[in-house]
């Protein structure tokens, strides 16, 4: 791997444009700024075409002999099947509006990651093969043929595409580089064009039910690991059930929570939560995911691994589905799930049993966001909060962008948020809510091997940090997302050093007072509370 | 140089419309045959396009939400940018179709020489574009003196509105200013700006230039080379009325220009990005209501998939799941 540049190397970005026009510009692949290709074995355990060893930067991609063939019929065939893509194809005015938008076109300078180019990449094709203009005045009306050369760019920037519809938002037409990239992965799909980081996870969700591949004992392991933390924390030992029939509710959250802090603090930030409210439920280690990454190879795939969801609610009989933090897991429930495989009729509309609320937004889907189970407990003053307990952080709110612009949950999270914690401060206002910035790695560009595309892409939301950080002196960036948990640490790390990273529920349960419970004199993380330390001295 | 070949491009369709009245004297072609081509051409393949666009279904319900949703009584929600059913739609639509909303939110980001990104106003974009659209519309209902016997008294007041400023004889259109000025700053930012130049195509210079051409020879005929406005209306209603003569009276050449140019601007409009005009209504990421959770939104091509049932999985893992003290269905 090639060793990632200084920050101060980084943020030099040049936004010249390269001399020769943009089709005749091939694309070069750079060190860092690709994932790994996917392994054979991930494609065959879930059927995808083409499995093979293969690497990018590799002049054979090792491609089927009728490859050009099978991209036009996948081109042809999803024209028929999304309004959006067709629509996408035809209407854009490339006035601009979307160029300097895209975190990774900041980051990078790179004009092809402008939204609007990355597009064109794909319609000049389509102007040539689907277009009567196209096929009559070819480069005068901006239509190219399909090359080697156009796959290996398509491949390279629909893979710096995070689809975090940022650009959408400020298009007139609602031109969405999400529906784009999600197609144009699709087709790569297609010829078996993965990467290993996303192939994987697949795979492994597919077999065993979560991303990361954990098997059932796994998953009761590392719960047992947080739980001994929280009794170390709280004096409490907490016994949740795992595939409990007759429970009230699923309990559904990425497995990222599971593994890694500092997602694992968000865990058990949940488990202390349901505890102290004595909640009816259960956690499924067959749907023991609750993020998508299939979601980012086909729409089919998409869908194979959403199943479980719903399947596994109705075989343990529960009430409805509760969903842990995740940022495109909620894009995937809310704009996907029940379109897919709803509808979920065996379920009852949520209510919580807590506060006696209706879920009216959720009244189909069935499933709701802990962010709004939560925010409807505080209104109800249902939880005991000491807020002076995160008195040693000043927090500052990462809208995570499939959340705020696949959803709309922008004020619930801040609602709970500010009645956990006493220092909250919001990052300038272009780059939060609707506008929010990735944290440059999602849509499973969260690998080892791509730091310098992730570090760039992520440029855009750690400078908006970096400012608050120096302004205002916050030391904590909270989110609700997963893959922001995983991937905003080394970046924080690498742009503004001092920042930490939390899940919205760590904050809460470190606010949260407990029947029962010791005195806390550390928070999850085991660091001594505000205020402790003098108290030792003095006693 | 895509700039330059729309620009020759145009030249030569003007000098086509030239030749063809001034030398060959093909009045008829020019001013009959030429034009009811074209508008055929625009309605059929218009509708072409968007029933193309119509067989294609919404398989999901992807709106763009860009505020609150709907949740909690107690939570502002956004129904203009995040709408919950079709009057939010109708209003957020509304809003995007008359007043470029999402233009509007435009910024200009830059990096700054000690590394820290601004996000500055950036509304001229908006402002042309917005101008641009509007002074075309009113242009286009001004025409419709030449389209009706008794001119609509709606028209009458637009043409009121428009020339209120009250300057020189023809009274002068503030909307010819405007359009052919909105015309030639769009044209200028594709150019100066380099990553605008970048990313143009001749897709986009030639329909500025055709636009310009449009503009110019209308006010050229209006205010300096005058036409005979009683003979122009002669041959439009002619045409309306499906009894196409050419008027007695010649007409300018530079009538058939302008003519000619708008002929050009209909046949190709179907067939390039103009159709954004009609698209925009159909732009899922807009016109869909943010409901996937309150209601089941149907995919109609919607198919069975294979998936890794609960049973396969305890069958993988049956005896993990007993050491691990978890049930099973079966033992």
């Amino acid at each position: 791997m090639a060793k990632l540049p200084k920050p101060e190397e980084l943020s030099k970005i040049d936004y010249t444009p390269p001399k020769t026009s943009w089709m005749d510009t091939p694309v070069v692949f750079k060190e860092g700024m690709f994932c790994h290709g996917s392994k054979p074995k991930s494609l065959e355990l879930v059927g995808f075409p083409n499995p093979r060893d293969w690497r990018p930067a590799d002049a054979d991609w090792k491609l089927p002999e009728n490859w050009k063939q099978i991209l036009l019929e996948g081109i042809a065939e999803r024209l028929e099947k999304y309004r959006s893509f067709r629509l996408f194809m035809d209407i854009c005015v490339r006035c601009g509006a979307c160029a300097d938008k895209c975190h990774f076109f900041i980051g990078t300078g790179d004009p092809k990651n402008m939204p609007v180019l990355r597009a064109e990449l794909i319609r000049s094709v389509y102007r040539k093969e689907f277009t009567l203009a196209g096929k009559i005045f070819g480069k005068m009306a901006g239509a190219r043929e399909l090359t080697i050369d156009v796959l290996k760019e398509w491949w390279y920037y629909f893979f710096q595409c995070t689809e975090c519809r940022r650009c959408s938002v400020f298009c007139p037409y609602g031109i969405d580089q999400a529906e784009i990239t999600i197609i144009g992965r699709e087709l790569l799909n297609l010829l078996g064009l993965n990467i290993e980081w996303i192939a994987g996870p697949v795979s492994n969700c597919y077999m065993k039910g979560n991303h990361l591949g954990l098997e059932p004992h796994t998953i009761v392991g590392n719960l047992e690991y947080m739980l001994d933390d929280i009794e170390t924390v709280t004096g409490k030992r907490i016994k949740p059930t795992f595939n409990r029939k007759g429970a009230e509710i699923l309990f559904v959250t990425p497995s990222g929570d599971l593994f890694a802090d500092p997602g694992t603090y968000t865990c058990m930030g949940y488990l202390m939560l349901f505890e102290e409210l004595g909640l009816d439920y259960t956690w499924s280690t067959y749907a023991s995911e609750g993020g998508n990454f299939g979601f980012f190879t086909s729409n089919e795939m998409a869908k194979r691994l959403n199943s479980k969801i719903y399947a596994e609610a109705k075989r343990l009989g529960v009430k409805w589905i509760l969903g842990g933090e995740c940022g495109h897991m909620w894009r995937v429930l809310s704009q996907y799930m029940d379109t897919w495989n709803g509808p979920a009729d065996f379920l009852e509309v949520p209510k919580s049993p807590i506060t006696g609320t209706v879920f009216e937004n959720a009244k189909s889907m069935k499933m709701v966001h802990v962010a709004e189970f939560t925010a409807d407990l505080i209104k109800n003053n249902k939880l005991k909060l000491d807020p002076k307990r995160n008195d040693h952080l000043k927090v500052t709110w990462h809208d995570s962008c499939n959340v705020a612009r696949g959803m709309g949950m922008l004020e619930e999270p801040r609602y709970v948020l500010k009645n956990v914690v006493n220092n909250f401060v919001e990052m300038p206002e272009d780059t939060i809510r609707e506008k929010t910035f990735c944290c440059g790695s999602g849509t499973g560009l969260n690998a080892s091997e791509d730091m310098d595309l992730r570090m760039k892409g992520g440029f855009p939301r750690a400078n908006a940090v970096k400012f608050v950080h120096e302004h205002y002196g916050v030391n904590m960036l909270a989110n609700v997302c997963a893959i922001d948990r995983a991937t905003l640490p080394p970046l924080m790390d690498y742009w503004v050093p001092g920042v930490k990273v939390a899940g919205l529920h760590e904050l809460v349960a470190n606010a949260l007072v407990m029947t029962g419970e010791k005195e806390r004199t550390t928070d999850l993380r085991g660091e001594p509370l505000p205020g402790i330390e003098q108290k030792e001295e003095k006693a | 140089m895509k700039a330059i070949i729309s620009f020759i491009a145009v030249l030569i369709l003007a000098a086509i419309a030239y030749v063809g009245v001034d030398v060959l004297n093909m009045q008829y072609m020019f001013g009959v045959v030429i034009p009811y081509l074209a508008v055929a051409i625009f309605v059929i393949f218009m509708i072409v396009r968007i029933l193309r666009w119509g067989s294609s279904p919404n398989p999901f319900r992807i709106p763009t939400t860009c505020g609150q949703q709907k949740s909690f009584p107690w939570i502002k929600h956004s129904r203009l940018e995040n709408p919950s059913g079709v009057l939010g739609v109708m209003g957020r639509m509304a809003l995007e179709v008359l007043f470029f909303r999402s233009l509007f939110r435009n910024l200009k980001t830059q990096l700054r020489d000690d590394s820290q990104l601004t996000y500055g106003e950036a509304k001229w974009l908006w402002a042309a574009g917005l101008a641009f659209h509007w002074s075309f519309l009113i242009i286009l209902v001004r025409h419709l003196r030449f389209f009706t016997q008794q001119v609509p008294a709606a028209v009458q007041l637009v043409e009121m509105l428009d020339s209120f400023l009250q300057i020189g004889i023809p009274l002068l259109y503030m909307t010819d200013v405007v359009l052919l000025g909105a015309v030639t700053y769009l044209f200028l930012r594709r150019i100066a700006i380099p990553q605008m130049r970048y990313l143009s195509l001749m897709n986009d210079y030639f329909p500025l230039f055709l636009i310009f051409g449009i503009g110019l020879s209308g006010v050229l005929m209006r205010y300096f080379i005058k036409t005979d406005i009683v003979s122009v209306k002669m041959l439009t209603m002619s045409l309306v009325g499906f009894s196409p003569s050419i008027p007695q009276n010649p007409l300018g050449v530079i009538f058939y220009i302008h003519l000619f140019l708008i002929c050009t601007l209909f046949a190709y409009f179907p067939f390039s990005k103009l159709v954004h005009m009609a698209g925009v209504f159909m732009s899922p990421t807009r016109v869909l209501a943010n409901t996937s959770r309150v209601k089941r939104h149907i995919n109609p091509w919607n198919y069975p998939v294979h998936v890794h049932t609960y049973a396969e999985y305890e069958d993988d893992f049956r005896d993990k799941m007993k050491n691990a003290g978890l049930p099973v269905e079966k033992e």
